[in-house]
């Protein structure tokens, strides 16, 4: 793992400066964007994430290019982007769901409480037990609900009675508003529910193993609106406990959900910032275009 | 004129009628300015000739090589005087046996009853004249087809589209040849389970517990008739069939998962054609090797540890069949892991659960019903092998679950009952086509579902 | 957040024993694809093992003098006088040359015995079409009698018995050290039809009847298949009638190989009244056995023929046949003779419906047509697997190496006619 540690004060300097005067030309896919240089506010105090020139590729294809950001402790920050921008790829890094394609290669510097996650020494189960993930299109397994939410701490061993089982899927079905629509069918087979169901069900089952982090890689995207809403809803809840990173294609679920919102672009972190900022005032042109509806 | 002679003359007919039949299109086109003028290309008033030419022809042709012997050995037998004739059919094949013995020049003449030797001749002047009758038929309506078809070239008539018509019809007649020979195979066993039926009870054939077809040759000798209990070929087939899948299952299964979850690439591109390479091998040469090896081999280790095993026991044709049906099952589990959707896997794996966690608590589970269907499909292969049980398993119908003793197959008695000279109509000949119908029913119906199970799986996961 | 970090400790502390799980069950993965591979080496090695020794003939090549008076003959172009004369005595005469100490006419029986009972028969054949050899001495070489050829070969094999008397393994080791007795490559095997003495066997005759039987099986299964699988993809309605032939070609596919020689037993034979024991019902058998395999895998070469393609013609006014000839079967094609050819191979191998359709009958003579008596290869390593003679035993592994070759080789041009042709969309 190659790392380049940028000095404090190279870091200083970002955080200081000013907003960028966007330059406008006629078509913002021409923009040439500086490698590794990222607008507004990437790094905090007291990380749960130090992601550092972080570099990935499939074979020759460079799919992210040199992003350095931090991601704070029970923050919810946003990705978001056009499509193919990378931020999908970037998001399965921070829990290493990219080990299993062969030819993928992630170069620079993650941290985990300051723990490097690609360490050849690190254990990808436990990390993955501690970083819990929410896919786009629902995967429950094909078992009963009740199975479902409990695989996670049977596999970890994480209940010793089956009463502490049932603790743990109750807790996690209520923190994920599933209970009282679940409570009176746990043995029934999850497949049956309903999209908005089986992905509350999903995010069940990943709270269940009580990850540190939960990421979501466009956890709404099959679902409807209400569903859509209900999902949002409970984000916003479990905001308190859990450092969410969600990758999203909505603005509009961006700016409802999340604290900081990062735009991807090409493979390029170009800006990240407080929400309401990215969306009122962004400083880079190519974010503007982007929110603005110019592309995407 | 001989059939193998006859067939490449039609084909040869059919090219002069295509290229007659194209030259003539085009001088039809010509007065009118040219191709462009006829209906369809010459190309196809060409192709309608030939086809003209060579199908009627050739349905003409099969269907007298199909019935001639037939209609030929009738004949001849009517041509015997009557105190001679045949009273059953097991005597008319030795007469016509012995007839066309004569007439081949196997026997002397002189050696035989002389109504033999005169029905011998008879046979010779049938077959020749049957040939000629045969061969100037076929022309004539080869010859008369692609004249009917030259005829009709003109540049109103679209020959395209009656091209395509036929082609599209022969193209049919292909594909329900498949219904065809399914058909082909009930009839050619259910009349001769029929027939032995009505000798043998049916109730005797299932529930009997004892097999010795062996007939006596004298009607008068003691148990003249045989035993036909089918329950001890069935144990048979059931303890050798049950080795194999206890080897194949297991092997076959890990080796697929091991495969595709576990090999890297480069250990997969080599195992796997490595591995295929056992489905590849004939039976026969697992035969031989389970024969002359593998049951050895298990009578000197028994004998070791102070066992005693049969020279020809069921499980060295086990052991052997198993290892032969290995690539079927990984292949097919192979193929059912795979549709398992990555979003399982994934889901799983993001819980951190390991690989092997994964595998068998997600995948496995998801995957039984096809992985059932494939052990099914397995199992019917198992139980239709042939050539290792005939080679390695004994022709003793021994009623045993002991894998050191030696146990015969249905397919095994199948396969001796027919092979050689068989007196057709003899209770023993027609038990062999009860056991054929038998193995067809048990083998179709396991396919049935097997194929039903995975269809099912498929759908769930598309 | 106690909570997180006493379930991080917890997931931390099962590490090691789930990991353990995880190699165990690695392990047994690697132990599955093992003892499949280690079968594969076994079968392998074995069949090498014995086999290789069939591809050796032992000769004994003695100078034989053609005396007319030991055979009693002085007219080689008399038929009576030649089926009468005796041709083993300059044989034994010639034997003596070398062994002096076998005098007795029970020794010189043992000593004829050297030699495969075709010996004399070979003498006659040469004074029969060269009578002016008569009188000379003629250098020839013999075939040894399967029993010589065992000891020679086999001699320290506990597996093989020795049948020759102490006698005579003392002079065949004489004849040995003089070079009388030789091996050498066993071109024999390559020549002949089937025979009752191992020495003499060939499989030739199996070689060509499973040629003649394969023409068959291809001229009917490689058209009628392509055609069905036409039929089926492009332009069979969507009607129970299809369903119904799909059906019947997947469970065709399964059905047990034995069951399709009782079909033709039943059927070829018995209603249509051909021959028994002749490679056009065998190859017709076996077509119909082979034709599922075809069909499927030909189907599934069209389908992957892009729906493009055919958009394409059909918008420059291609009738739906011209399409499929013009276009979609030319580009399926290397998808179907692969599956052809893997699938002839299938039928090379397949011996239990040939059985019952009587291509097991004991045939010498090399077929000559479709139409001729003839016997095939993986059936003819049958009957010499079972034969008695344990000679028999290591011509049926050369056999199975002739029959594994063929079988190689056309795997082989499918994987590379795949390679090479199969386009990928």
């Amino acid at each position: 793992m190659n790392t380049m540690n940028p000095s404090i004060s190279a870091e200083a300097d970002m955080q200081d400066q000013g907003p960028a005067i966007p330059v406008r030309e006629n078509n913002p896919e021409d923009t040439v964007i500086e490698e590794g240089k990222t607008v507004g506010k990437p790094f905090a105090a007291d990380p749960k994430f130090k992601l550092r020139n972080v570099s990935v590729s499939y074979g020759k294809d460079r799919a992210i290019k040199d992003i350095s950001l931090d991601i704070g402790r029970n923050e919810v920050i946003s990705f978001i982007g056009p499509s193919g921008c990378g931020k999908s790829t970037f998001l399965r890094c921070l829990n290493r769901m990219n080990d299993s394609i062969d030819i993928c290669r992630v170069t620079g510097e993650l941290l985990l409480d300051d723990e490097d996650i690609y360490h050849s020494k690190r254990d990808v189960v436990e990390l993955r037990a501690r970083v819990g993930m929410v896919f786009q299109k629902p995967n429950p397994f094909p078992k009963s609900i009740y199975d479902n939410v409990a695989y996670g701490p049977r596999i970890h061993g994480l209940a010793n009675r089956k009463s502490d089982l049932d603790d743990i899927v109750e807790n996690s079905l209520r923190k994920a508003g599933l209970w009282d629509e679940a409570k009176d069918r746990l043995d029934s087979i999850a497949t049956g529910m309903s999209g908005g169901q089986q992905q509350r069900l999903c995010i069940a089952r990943a709270i269940a193993v009580s990850p540190e982090v939960i990421l979501m890689d466009e956890p709404c995207s099959a679902l409807d609106p209400i569903a859509t809403a209900r999902v949002e809803e409970l984000i916003a809840e479990m905001s308190e406990s859990y450092t969410i990173v969600i990758v999203t294609h909505s603005m509009q679920q961006a700016a409802r959900v999340s604290h900081r919102t990062a735009y991807f672009h090409l493979g390029h972190l170009v800006e990240v910032n407080e929400t309401n900022k990215v969306f009122t005032s962004p400083e880079h042109q190519l974010t503007e275009s982007y929110i603005t509806g110019r592309f995407g | 004129m001989e059939t193998a002679n006859l067939l490449p003359l039609v084909l040869v007919l059919a090219v002069v009628a295509y290229g007659l039949a194209y030259m003539r299109s085009r001088a039809v086109a010509a007065p009118l300015g040219g191709i462009r003028n006829l209906k369809a290309l010459p190309f196809y008033y060409a192709a309608r000739a030939a086809l003209w030419c060579a199908i009627p022809a050739l349905i003409v042709l099969a269907a007298w090589a199909g019935f001639e012997g037939k209609v030929i050995q009738g004949i001849v037998i009517a041509t015997l005087p009557q105190d001679s004739w045949p009273d059953s059919p097991g005597q008319a094949s030795l007469i016509l046996s012995q007839i066309s013995n004569v007439a081949a020049g196997k026997l002397d003449p002189e050696f035989v009853p002389e109504h033999i030797a005169g029905a011998a001749s008879v046979l010779e002047t049938m077959k020749s004249q049957s040939a000629d009758f045969k061969a100037a038929l076929v022309l004539l309506v080869a010859v008369s087809g692609a004249a009917f078809a030259w005829t009709r070239v003109s540049p109103h008539v679209n020959a395209r589209i009656n091209v395509e018509t036929t082609l599209r019809r022969i193209f049919f007649v292909c594909a329900a040849l498949a219904v065809l020979t399914t058909a082909g195979i009930v009839f050619s066993v259910i009349f001769e389970t029929v027939r032995f039926f009505n000798r043998v009870p049916i109730s005797e054939f299932l529930f009997s517990t004892s097999w010795s077809p062996q007939t006596a040759l004298r009607a008068d000798q003691v148990g003249s008739e045989g035993a036909f209990g089918v329950i001890p070929l069935f144990t048979g087939t059931l303890l050798i069939s049950a080795i194999a899948l206890l080897v194949a299952v297991p092997v076959g299964l890990l080796s697929a998962i091991y495969l595709s979850e576990y090999a890297s690439k480069r250990v997969r591109s080599t195992a796997k054609p490595v591995l295929e390479m056992l489905a590849g091998i004939p039976t026969v040469v697992y035969g031989f090797f389970a024969a002359l090896t593998v049951a050895p081999f298990i009578r000197d280790v028994a004998a070791m540890v102070g066992l005693e095993a049969s020279s020809q026991s069921a499980l060295a044709a086990g052991l052997v069949m198993g290892i032969m049906i290995v690539p079927f099952v990984s292949s097919l589990s192979d193929d059912v892991i795979n549709a398992v959707p990555q979003t399982m896997r994934d889901g799983s794996l993001a819980l951190g659960a390991t690989q092997s966690e994964t595998m068998k608590k997600v995948i496995f589970p998801a995957a039984l019903p096809g992985i059932i269907g494939g052990i099914l499909l397995a199992a019917s292969r198992a139980i239709g092998e042939t050539m290792i049980v005939v080679m390695a398993a004994g022709l003793a119908a021994n009623l045993t679950a002991n894998p050191l003793e030696s146990v015969t197959t249905v397919t095994v008695q199948i396969a001796t009952l027919l092979v050689g000279d068989q007196e057709f109509d003899s209770a023993k000949t027609l038990s062999a086509f009860a056991l054929g119908m038998l193995l067809f029913i048990v083998t179709l119906l396991l396919n049935v579902i097997a194929l039903k199970i995975v269809r099912k799986y498929r759908e769930q996961y598309e | 957040m106690s909570n997180q970090s006493s379930q991080a400790e917890i997931v931390r502390n099962s590490l090691n024993r789930r990991y353990r799980k995880e190699r165990r069950f690695r392990l047994y993965g690697m132990l599955a694809i093992f003892i499949a591979l280690a079968a594969l080496a076994t079968l392998f090695v074995d069949i090498i093992y014995k086999g290789h020794s069939g591809f050796v003939k032992t000769t004994i090549t003695l100078d034989v003098p053609l005396d007319p008076e030991m055979m009693y003959l002085d007219d080689p172009t008399d038929a009576d006088q030649l089926s009468m004369a005796d041709f083993v005595a300059p044989i034994i005469a010639a034997l003596q040359e070398h062994i002096p100490e076998a005098e007795t006419a029970g020794q010189k029986r043992e000593l004829g015995r050297l030699l495969g009972s075709y010996a004399a028969s070979e003498v006659r054949d040469l004074l029969e079409n060269n009578p002016d050899l008569l009188g000379t001495t003629q250098t020839i070489e013999f075939l040894a009698h399967d029993r010589v050829s065992t000891y020679v070969k086999h001699a320290d094999n506990p597996r093989y018995s020795i049948k020759l008397s102490e006698q005579q393994q003392r002079w065949v080791d004489q004849l040995l050290e003089k070079g009388v007795i030789d091996t050498s490559f066993n071109d024999v095997l390559f020549s002949r039809g089937d025979s009752r003495e191992p020495a003499n066997a060939g499989i030739l005759g199996a070689i060509v009847g499973s040629l003649l039987t394969m023409l068959v099986t291809l001229a009917i299964a490689f058209p009628v298949g392509i055609a069905a699988a036409v039929y089926l993809e492009e332009f069979a309605p969507q009607n129970k009638f299809t369903d119904f032939i799909e059906v019947n070609i997947n469970n065709l596919a399964a059905v047990p190989s034995i069951i399709f020689g009782l079909l033709g037993l039943a059927v070829f034979i018995g209603l249509f009244g051909m021959p028994r024991s002749v490679p056009v019902v065998g190859g017709m058998v076996l077509a119909l056995m082979t034709l599922p395999t075809i069909i499927i895998s030909s189907r599934a070469a069209i389908k992957s023929v892009p729906p493009s393609i055919r958009e394409a013609a059909e918008g420059v006014g291609a009738s739906k046949m011209q399409v499929v000839l013009h276009h979609v079967i030319p580009l399926a094609m290397p998808g179907m003779l692969t599956g052809s050819i893997i699938g002839m191979a299938q039928a090379l191998g397949e011996t239990a419906p040939l059985l019952l359709i009587g291509m097991v009958a004991f045939i010498v003579d090399v077929p000559g047509g479709f139409f001729d008596s003839a016997t095939v290869l993986p059936v003819q390593i049958y009957l010499w697997a079972s034969a008695s003679e344990q000679g028999f035993v290591e011509l049926a592994s050369a056999g199975i190496m002739v029959l594994l070759t063929f079988m190689i080789s056309m795997n082989a041009l499918a994987i590379w006619l795949r390679k090479r042709l199969e386009r990928r969309w």
